[in-house]
């Protein structure tokens, strides 16, 4: 990688960490409403991992998505302006927190129902098959997802059909209250691909390195044939579930525990170890992301609201 | 009496009839130590013991099909779907396993089951977390659909529906559950599944509501009642079996029937209401029946002003009644 192209992850990792920082801001200033769902200390996932696809490949995911749709190449202004349920979201203000989406950046969107995208992806990937298209689908879900049945005909199916198809479970220990061990039968996640005789593999998601170089070439091998693969990546989020989550289901010393394997810090110590970029260079950088979200905010409370007409259009397409 | 919000009167009853009948249990998504996303549950796991009140996983299929099997093997299970938006990987569990298993047994098999779902929009949830669910289930015979819009009822019809022999789908108007407040009795009560409730007494105008509706139905009451208008609120709170005698008596006295929900209006449950009523009371109209309801939009959307495009108020309700009146 050149030395640009590690700052620019260093930057989108600083900018999803504020954009998380300050939608948190809104959300107790009553300016954003309903449920907001924080990313915060999973920012390698995202970054590491949509850095390695090509723009072929497409991303979809769950609902905890404004990180996945900035390393998708959404501006802040769209996604800030989404969580304000304003005019000039990426949804219209339609969607609200759940569901970003820009399929012309290949971001088939975050999805509010717990594992029901991922036979979506499916479908998706039977068409790049169909087409002949080099694309990967690139299927993003939590640990709690892959309880419900849909999980289990998804995998299945990409197996028999042998489609190109990432699954990526973002194992944060946790499906809103309830611990990994608690839920599955497996707290290993990748385990479960074995039951579809699907290639599988886990890595740190605190390392965005190592999620990046794993991705690259579990996304090679896919484009090459290997059928479907599952990554687990084994991360945490340093937030409630959502905004105002007692999380009386963890203890304070855990999070403490993973803080200290801050994402962004590993990243920066990274950096700096092995003289990619100086101190100075990365609060430079820092000092940019801040601005850029500062920058964000000011262009969601200025925007318009949606217009009363906005509530029938696209009921049906007209194409 | 002691006042209580809509929540604490749902919590009340589960925790009296926990209390009652060991046979009675808590199954759902966090129900226990979280004491679910609402806090419905909360403070139940404590005195029950994770052996009744426990954590499924992510799975609502399998909440709503373990609650059937249980419950045909004599117990009384009380299944929590998280939002009613999240019910519908269940629906073959609900429309083809557990409203048809007394029919197919020739009356051996029983499934006393309760699901508990919160619905509806007006807390910003946005279009997966706003969903009005009734109108897919209130045509399945076997089933009973039941929604509260008081502390009161809801306190009284759960405890009811946990004891019924059959399932019952309990739709909780979420938006409401810390907002409406009311009186519950102390001593032990329950209020039947079956019956509607003249929630006011009125003589020009019938309004037939539900749920959080019903709520926003009195209030518009109160508004035109100084326009002179007196509006009648009928409460339909059980959803199905209809209570067909209760609107009839309503409509035959005013003349007019105005039937409100959030839901979508084509094929929404006010369809039914309007056919009972033309049906059967046609000769007691003095106008037509009007609906007032959601809109037919895919969703509630996230936005703010959209949100409330979309859903009823008092206000529109209110507006309803005075156009009727005049016609
Ligand atoms: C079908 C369905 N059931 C339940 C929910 C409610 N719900 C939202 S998120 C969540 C936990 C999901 O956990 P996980 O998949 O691990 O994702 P995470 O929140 O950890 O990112 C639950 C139960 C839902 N949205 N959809
Ligand atoms: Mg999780």
């Amino acid at each position: 990688m050149e030395k640009s192209e590690y700052l620019k992850l260093f930057h989108e990792m600083v900018v999803i960490r504020r954009l998380e920082e300050r939608a948190a801001e809104l959300y107790q200033q009553g300016k954003i409403g309903g449920f907001l769902h924080l990313y915060i200390g999973q920012e390698a996932v995202c970054t590491g991992l949509i850095s390695a696809r090509q723009p072929v490949d497409r991303v979809i995911t769950a609902y905890r998505d404004h990180g996945v749709a900035i390393s998708c190449g959404l501006s802040a202004r769209e996604v800030m302006a989404e969580l304000l349920g304003k005019a000039t979201g990426c949804s219209r203000g339609k969607g609200g927190s759940m569901h970003m989406a820009d399929v012309s950046k290949n971001f088939w969107g975050g999805h509010a129902i717990v594992g029901a995208h991922l036979p979506i992806a499916v479908g998706l990937a039977l068409a790049d098959a169909y087409k002949s298209q080099p694309a990967v689908t690139i299927c993003m879900f939590g640990d709690g997802a892959t309880n419900i049945g849909y999980f289990h005909e998804a995998l299945n199916l990409s197996k028999v059909w042998n489609l190109p198809v990432l699954w990526v479970c973002e194992n944060n220990q946790y499906g809103m209250g309830t611990a990994v061990e608690r839920a599955s039968a497996v707290s290993e996640i990748r385990q479960k691909a074995c039951g579809y005789r699907m290639p599988n593999d886990s890595v740190n998601g605190m390392d965005i390195i190592e999620v990046r170089e794993t991705a690259l070439r579990v996304l090679e091998e896919i484009r090459n044939g290997s059928g479907p693969q599952l990554l687990e990546i084994n991360t945490y989020r340093f937030r409630g579930h959502s905004m105002g989550d007692p999380e009386r289901y963890r203890k304070p010393e855990e999070v403490r525990k993973w803080e200290e394997n801050d994402p962004i810090g590993i990243y920066q110590r990274y950096l700096i170890e092995h003289k990619i970029a100086t101190e100075q260079e990365l609060d430079e950088e820092t000092s940019r992301a801040e601005a850029e979200i500062q920058d964000a905010v000011e262009f969601a409370e200025a925007s318009p609201e949606p217009g009363a007409e906005e509530l029938f259009a696209h009921i049906y397409s007209e194409a | 009496m002691a006042e209580m919000t809509l929540i604490e009167a749902i919590r009340q009853a589960m925790d009296e009839e926990l209390a009652r009948d060991a046979d009675v249990f808590i199954v759902g998504e966090d129900v226990g130590a979280r004491g679910g996303v609402f806090r419905a549950t909360q403070g139940l796991i404590e005195k029950y013991g994770a052996e009744r009140v426990f954590d499924s996983p992510l799975a609502e299929l399998s909440i709503v099909g373990v609650g059937i099997g249980a419950a045909l093997y004599g117990m009384r299970p009380v299944c929590e779907i998280q939002f009613a938006d999240f019910i519908y990987p269940a629906f073959n569990q609900i429309v083809s396993e557990a409203a048809k298993m007394c029919y197919r047994s020739n009356g051996a098999w029983t499934v006393p089951m309760v699901i508990r779902a919160p619905y509806g929009g007006g807390i910003g949830g946005g279009l997966y977390h706003s969903q009005s669910v009734e109108a897919f289930f209130t045509h399945v015979p076997g089933l009973k659909v039941v929604i509260p819009s008081n502390p009161y009822d809801a306190k009284g019809l759960l405890k009811s529906a946990i004891r019924d022999p059959n399932p019952v789908l309990f739709l909780e108007p979420k938006k409401g559950y810390r907002l409406i407040r009311g009186e519950v009795p102390e001593e032990e009560y329950l209020v039947p599944l079956g019956p509607a409730n003249v929630s006011r007494p009125g003589s020009d105008v019938s309004v037939f509501a539900y749920g959080m509706m019903h709520y926003y139905a009195l209030q518009a009451a109160e508004m035109v009642a100084s326009e002179n208008i007196a509006v009648e609120v009928v409460d339909l709170r059980t959803l199905y079996p209809v209570d067909k005698e209760t609107i009839l008596q309503s409509v035959r006295k005013t003349g007019k029937a105005l039937i409100v929900h959030e839901d979508n209006l084509t094929g929404g449950y006010g369809a039914e209401v309007a056919a009972i009523i033309a049906s059967e009371a046609f000769t007691d109209l003095d106008a037509p029946v009007r609906r007032l309801c959601g809109p037919d939009v895919p969703g509630v959307p996230f936005s703010p002003p959209m949100q409330e495009w979309f859903l009823p108020n008092a206000e529109k309700i209110a507006e309803a009644i005075r156009q009727l009146d005049r016609f």
